[in-house]
């Protein structure tokens, strides 16, 4: 086990720090892009394209970089560093995600192609009100209509959903759940943008009868489904970390230098003690995100460690969230300083994909089938004996 | 960054995995797993039986019995071991004095005392902690004044674990009461625990065990040679000494060992028609105990990937902090499935409770000395918010 960076991905994180400091090494300048629509900023995903970054998990014949879930770690968490509100892991590791997995090399060259040069955003639109977390869809219905098909039904929320370009959309077919595409000009598609707490855009997505066609060879695609989502889950543990990783340390940097009863912040225990309890989540949820990218690497069981990665980065999300805010006072609560934007945005990511008790449930109903979680053994590692 | 073991690595954990399972008395290690005390013999006979093999000090320099093993490699002996309910090499002699004489020690005192020390032919005890100086230690006031061609020491120690059974002790005294940092006039010295003038008083703990002990000295005479490495640098050598401690205090493997205990407990017990493990409160508590214990396991991975240089990385206070926290996590667990049986601690022949139940309630009571020892988890978050933060 080798928790290390080769020299390419280390390069690879300076210069995706560097873009993204350029771009947001200012918060004021976050505050700003996320103001006006479309929520980020296309000059900056252009940057990112440029860098070859939206597509990087993609296959080099489809237009991409090839490169693995390290390298996707490694871009999410400096995303997360400065809240990028770009949507790296909403277009390119989850749409494209279901996209590699589902979708026919045609469709893998056409639309991966055109992610990675940035000319086209998708989404997936999955969630529905009344359900939550699940890989599969109950609210839209697809029905075969000559050599097509079509859609009616409401998802919502839609992150990024009223800007994107193509719609990869879950839909209830025979036998299970489907995967389909919907222009964003497509006729009988009704999109309600609005913006997130976290300066996000979601929208609600209103299909009445209007024309899709299948992702792939159609069917039922709920482990795709999952599959894409557990990867997603795990590069949102990385943009979590990032981002604790800044609260933290301008958290203590604010400790440092804030005044009061004569002396600065870090003089008083009580507060010095739960920086350091900050610090003792954040390495715990890394060291847990970390190996749930290495696991994904290896070929191991990506769903599993994806929950394993998701509890850990939930709990120590809400922990240092929430007293990154605190440990500040009230400027922590303004728009106008930065810490709160970083619980906001973690606040956000933990509710996306499925938050920390949902993972544990999850876990839990496993608890029974292995006497002890061997990280090192099935089935995380490929090949591994069983514990 | 790879998930999986070298074939070498993995080759190397079944090599340890078959020894720590077939090679080490099979009664021991019941016992260990039942949280029986394990008696002075028990615990020799674990230690000779892993140094025959060369596997009870590898951390130690090659010449006086170590492996030059890498830091992962020690990782799985230590996890191997646990998860084997084998009784680790007495910390004291293996962890503590062993590598300060063999890093200060001169000749002829590593010649005196290595090999008897690896085999635990000498059992040590540790002198640090006194009555006004726990988590400061550094405030002790043990004196050791030169006599002729002796040292002259008076005083008290306490919180002396085991010291009952100790042929030595390695005692911090202070030898330059002017010093100007209170650091400065502390002195490391050995002498055997039956030379006059020293006194053993047994602490009863709440479990009822008796593992600590007081000492007291009364112009106990030590030979001058019996001075380890420079009069003055006795801080010095605390401080190397009390690293070497906290790297592997996360018994990350002996709570996995509770763990899955706790999981066989629960399956025998029923609440509610259904067993305990099946309710969906213990089934979520022991999953999230699980993950926090992967967290802390693959954590422990990454920092002694990062210390090859031998310095403990800074992230090892974590591994103290929250390693003591889920062992008693787990033990907290073991006492709850236990429920009322854990009553019946102190029950002999005759009672039906089973043997996990009745040590569960002392077991718990006794591990609240986990978050304490090694550095207490205050301590730990100073060091955090100080040498991480910057705070």
């Amino acid at each position: 086990m080798d928790f290390t960076f080769d020299s390419e991905q280390n390069d690879l994180r300076e210069a995706v720090r560097g873009l993204l400091e350029r771009a947001y090494g200012d918060s004021e300048v976050r505050r700003k892009v996320v103001s006006s629509d479309p929520g980020f900023d296309e000059k900056t995903w252009s940057r990112l394209a440029e860098m070859g970054l939206l597509g990087l998990p993609f296959a080099e014949e489809h237009g991409g970089m090839g490169a693995g879930p390290i390298e996707v770690a490694i871009v999410a968490e400096e995303m997360g560093r400065v809240i990028a509100p770009e949507p790296f892991i909403e277009a390119v590791v989850l749409a494209g995600g279901l996209i590699a997995a589902a979708g026919t090399d045609e469709q893998k060259g056409e639309l991966h192609g055109a992610i990675a040069e940035g000319t086209t955003i998708p989404a997936f639109a999955h969630a529905e009100i009344g359900t939550r977390w699940v890989p599969s869809a109950s609210a839209v219905t697809a029905t075969q209509s000559g050599d097509g098909w079509t859609l009616s039904g409401v998802k919502e929320p839609v992150p990024g959903g009223a800007r994107a370009d193509v719609l990869v959309v879950s839909a209830v077919v025979d036998g299970g759940t489907g995967l389909f595409l919907v222009q964003g000009d497509a006729a009988g598609l009704t999109r309600t943008g609005y913006r997130t707490h976290d300066g996000g855009r979601a929208a609600r997505v209103a299909f009445d009868g209007t024309p899709a066609v299948a992702l792939g060879a159609g069917g039922d695609q709920t482990a795709a489904i999952e599959r894409a989502l557990a990867e997603a889950r795990i590069a949102y543990s990385h943009e979590s970390i990032g981002a604790m990783d800044t609260a933290l340390r301008t958290t203590a940097e604010y400790l440092k230098t804030r005044k009061q009863f004569g002396v600065t912040l870090n003089r008083f225990q009580a507060l010095t003690f739960r920086a350091a309890d900050m610090y003792v989540s954040l390495e715990l949820a890394r060291s847990t995100a970390l190996w749930a990218s290495m696991v994904t690497d290896a070929g191991g069981d990506v769903v599993a460690a994806a929950d394993r990665a998701r509890l850990q980065t939930s709990r120590a999300g809400r922990h240092i969230g929430k007293e990154a805010i605190q440990l500040h006072g009230g400027i922590g609560v303004t728009a106008e300083y930065k810490v709160g934007h970083y619980t906001s945005r973690l606040t956000a990511i933990d509710h996306l994909l499925g938050d920390g008790d949902w993972a544990a449930d999850r876990l839990a109903a496993d608890v029974a089938a292995h006497e002890t979680v061997d990280p090192l053994g099935a089935p995380y590692a490929p090949g591994a004996g069983v514990a | 960054m790879r998930l999986q073991l070298s074939p070498e690595l993995e080759a190397f954990r079944e090599e340890m995995r078959t020894f720590f399972t077939t090679q080490v008395p099979q009664e021991i290690r019941d016992k260990v797993a039942a949280h029986r005390h394990l008696t002075k013999d028990e615990y020799v006979s674990a230690q000779r039986a892993l140094n025959a093999a060369g596997l009870a000090v590898p951390h130690w320099p090659v010449e006086w019995g170590g492996k030059d093993w890498t830091p992962l490699q020690r990782h799985i002996w230590r996890e191997e071991m646990q998860l084997a309910n084998v009784p680790e090499p007495l910390a004291f002699n293996a962890s503590m004095i062993g590598p300060v004489l063999a890093a200060f020690g001169n000749q002829e005192q590593k010649e005196r005392f290595l090999a008897k020390t690896a085999n635990l032919d000498i059992w040590w005890c540790q002198g640090f902690s006194e009555p006004d100086a726990g988590s400061d230690l550094a405030s002790l006031r043990t004196t050791a004044v030169r006599d002729g061609d002796d040292w002259v020491v008076n005083g008290q120690k306490t919180w002396t674990t085991l010291g009952q059974y100790a042929d030595w002790i390695f005692c911090l005294c202070r030898t330059d009461p002017t010093a100007e940092k209170k650091q400065r006039g502390i002195s490391l010295l050995v002498f055997p625990m039956d030379t006059p003038g020293v006194t053993l008083r047994p602490i009863e703990l709440i479990d009822g065990g008796f593992e600590v002990n007081e000492v007291f000295f009364e112009d106990v005479r030590v030979p001058a040679e019996n001075l380890i490495g420079e009069e003055n640098r006795g801080w010095d050598y605390a401080k190397f000494l009390l690293g070497n401690e906290r790297v592997g205090i996360a018994r990350v493997g002996a709570t996995k060992r509770l763990i899955a205990q706790a999981k066989e407990y629960a399956q025998e017990i029923s609440e509610g028609g259904r067993p305990l493990l099946e309710t969906p409160r213990m089934a979520t508590r022991i999953a999230e105990l699980e993950n926090e214990l992967l967290a802390l396991e693959l954590t422990a991975l990454r920092v002694v990937a990062n210390s090859a240089d031998g310095k403990p990385h800074p992230a090892s206070s974590v591994l103290k902090l929250r390693g003591s926290e889920l062992q008693q996590a787990a033990m907290e667990l073991l006492v709850d499935i236990a429920g009322p049986l854990s009553l019946a601690s102190f029950a002999e022949e005759g009672s039906d409770v089973p043997d996990f139940a009745r040590v569960s309630a002392p077991t718990y009571l006794n591990y609240r000395k986990v978050s304490i020892y090694g550095g207490s988890n205050e301590v730990q978050r100073t060091i955090i918010a100080g040498t991480i933060l910057g705070l």
